[in-house]
């Protein structure tokens, strides 16, 4: 409980110490990546499976709060929960024969994957809009439209902990305890009586609904769903956050997640060095953080500590 | 007939590329079990460079010349200086350092060079060929005959020299390599420049006909990447027929159905063929001992 009190007061006190209502932009974007980067933090850090296509679930729950609305007139908290089970429904169709694959060869077979609904969702240019993507109506909540940076704030941040609450009982769980001995060495889980495949489906379904839920946000922030939300660049994005911010820490989740979304504002200042400089410090981290940021730190503080 | 034979040679021009790239990730992921993603940007380098040499005036062989050695340069510094540092550290960790190489040379590359799409003038020409009633560009014949040159030097310098013995003992048992007596970090470091090298070559090549930009190392990564997996990462020989099956399926897929779903024809491809062969076309069950 108490790793859940601390995020809940970062949501709670960060604010105060936001001059503009920029700021209030920027917390929205990292606690919707770190939904996410939560989602695939299970899937990467606890089960150990690689999903290099992750914005593929992504690209469905901002699709599903587009497409839905403006094709479909349905209201858009249905769309979003009608995205999460799609998404959820996809992992599970298609994590059934891919999931078998190990190391590399899931790697490159969940990017077919996030490619293939990269180019459908831009190439379907009558539902979708094409390559530029499709604006997204604003949320409405019983009767009011959800709009502004500061309220959207306040809405990824308790769905956040909210996740972050979710994920941290999910490995207290038989399930969770199972992936972690997936992780260590999946022969002697199944030696154990474990049905390695199964568990490997559930996470799988679990972190794509995360993701989803996360699109759905993020289209419904921006107003806007693009074909670039699910696109590889995305993925890797995602996967970036969680090693960056530490394999099998969920808190690591919402570092890694801040560390991605701030870098880029704040290197902008830099103009064309931006990407330079956000490659090099991807790299100086990852060289000298190993691990990733928190568990990296925490173990140094303990080291301190002696 | 004389349209699928046009599609055929356009697949097997692109796809010889593709190949080269895959034998690239190959040769780096047999010595150091790493998968680097920044081979796409050695291809970008290969071509930007000599496109720029070129327009200050370097005959355009000599630009060729120099593309290659700044490119493998490259490719010795990215083992040097950041791959070698983070030893022991996991996969994932290793592959991310190796994004942020190619997010660091397409940014670097932006500035050096510019934004825009470049090409070279063809080494025979840019008058078609007719063969069978399908129009050649001399280019593609070019881009073929350097990639299997490339191919059976690779093959005759792994079979015929000692430090070609080398490399096979470091991807077969790296520590056992050692015991005998092999550097294999040196052996990590020469396949990172032999990679360097290869992907530079494939950039020059291909450059006449596809253009290239500072961008254009990603795409190619990414379908590099596929072509070893589809073959079995780790098979040289599956490398090469990875990457012409994924060129020809990319341009049977724009002739005959749609060339907006190209890409999504051989990722579709690959996914049933890894679901069928977990290991790949040529790849070997790995027994796990436990």
């Amino acid at each position: 409980m108490a790793p859940a009190i601390l995020v809940a007061a970062i949501v709670i006190v960060l604010p105060l110490f936001f001059p503009s209502a920029y700021y209030y932009r920027i917390g929205a974007l990292v606690f919707i990546f770190a939904l996410a980067v939560v989602g695939l933090n299970l899937l990467m850090g606890f089960a150990g499976q690689v999903s290099l296509g992750h914005a593929g679930f992504l690209g469905i729950g901002a699709y599903s709060v587009a497409i839905g609305p403006v094709h479909f007139g349905a209201p858009s908290w249905l769309c979003l929960l009608a995205g999460a089970i799609l998404s959820g429904a996809v992992a599970f169709a298609v994590g059934r024969p891919i999931l078998r694959l190990k190391g590399h060869y899931l790697a490159v077979a969940t990017l077919g994957f996030g490619l293939l609904v990269a180019i459908v969702l831009t190439n379907e240019a009558n539902w979708t809009g094409g390559p530029d993507g499709m604006s997204v109506p604003a949320l409405t909540l019983f009767g009011w439209r959800v709009r502004g940076s500061d309220v959207w704030y306040w809405i990824a941040g308790a769905t956040f902990v909210g996740g972050f609450l979710l994920a941290l009982n999910l490995m207290e769980s038989p399930t969770g305890r199972a992936l972690q001995a997936i992780h260590d060495s999946e022969i002697a889980a199944r030696v154990l009586g474990i049905d390695v495949a199964r568990k490997k489906l559930t996470v799988f379904v679990i972190s794509a609904m995360y993701a989803s839920v996360a699109g759905s946000y993020l289209a419904l922030f921006n107003g806007l769903a693009t074909p670039d939300e699910a696109g590889f660049l995305r993925s890797i994005e995602l996967v970036a956050m969680v090693v960056l911010g530490g394999m099998g820490s969920i808190f690591g989740s919402l570092v890694g997640a801040a560390v991605l979304v701030v870098l880029p504002q704040v290197l902008t200042v830099f103009h064309e060095y931006e990407q330079v400089l956000l490659g090099l410090i991807v790299m100086v981290f990852m060289i000298f953080l190993r691990r990733g940021i928190v568990p990296s730190v925490s173990v140094a503080l303990a080291g301190w500590r002696k | 007939m004389a349209e699928l034979l046009q599609f055929v040679f356009s697949g097997l021009t692109v796809g010889a590329i593709y190949a080269l790239v895959a034998l690239g990730f190959t040769l780096i992921y047999n010595a150091s079990d790493i998968i680097n993603f920044a081979q796409g940007e050695f291809v970008m380098l290969g071509g930007m460079t000599t496109v720029f040499m070129a327009l200050v005036g370097v005959p355009l062989p000599v630009a060729a010349l120099i593309a290659i050695i700044v490119t493998t340069g490259v490719g010795l510094a990215l083992h040097r200086f950041a791959i070698e540092p983070a030893r022991g550290a996991t996969p994932v960790a290793l592959i991310m350092i190796t994004i942020g190489a190619s997010v660091f040379l397409r940014g670097l590359a932006q500035i050096v060079f510019d934004k825009r799409f470049h090409s070279l003038p063809s080494l025979f020409g840019a008058d078609p060929i007719q063969f069978g009633g399908a129009a050649i560009l001399p280019q593609s014949l070019v881009v073929l005959a350097g990639a299997t040159v490339i191919v059976v030097l690779l093959w005759l310098f792994v079979e015929r020299t000692l430090l070609g013995k080398a490399v096979i003992a470091t991807a077969a048992n790296r520590l056992a390599a050692r015991l005998v007596g092999v550097d294999t970090r040196r052996i990590v470091d020469f396949s990172f420049a032999v990679s360097a090298a290869v992907g530079a070559i494939a950039g020059i090549l291909i450059t006449p006909i596809t253009l290239t930009s500072y961008d254009a190392g990603t795409l190619l990564a990414l379908k590099g990447f596929a072509a070893a997996m589809l073959g079995g990462i780790g098979n040289p020989l599956g490398a090469v027929v990875g990457g012409l099956l994924i060129g020809m399926i990319e341009a049977l897929s724009a002739g005959y159905l749609s060339s907006s779903y190209k890409d999504a024809a051989a990722f579709l491809i690959i996914l049933v063929v890894l679901v069928a062969m977990p290991q790949g076309l040529f790849g070997r069950v790995k027994v796990e001992r436990v």
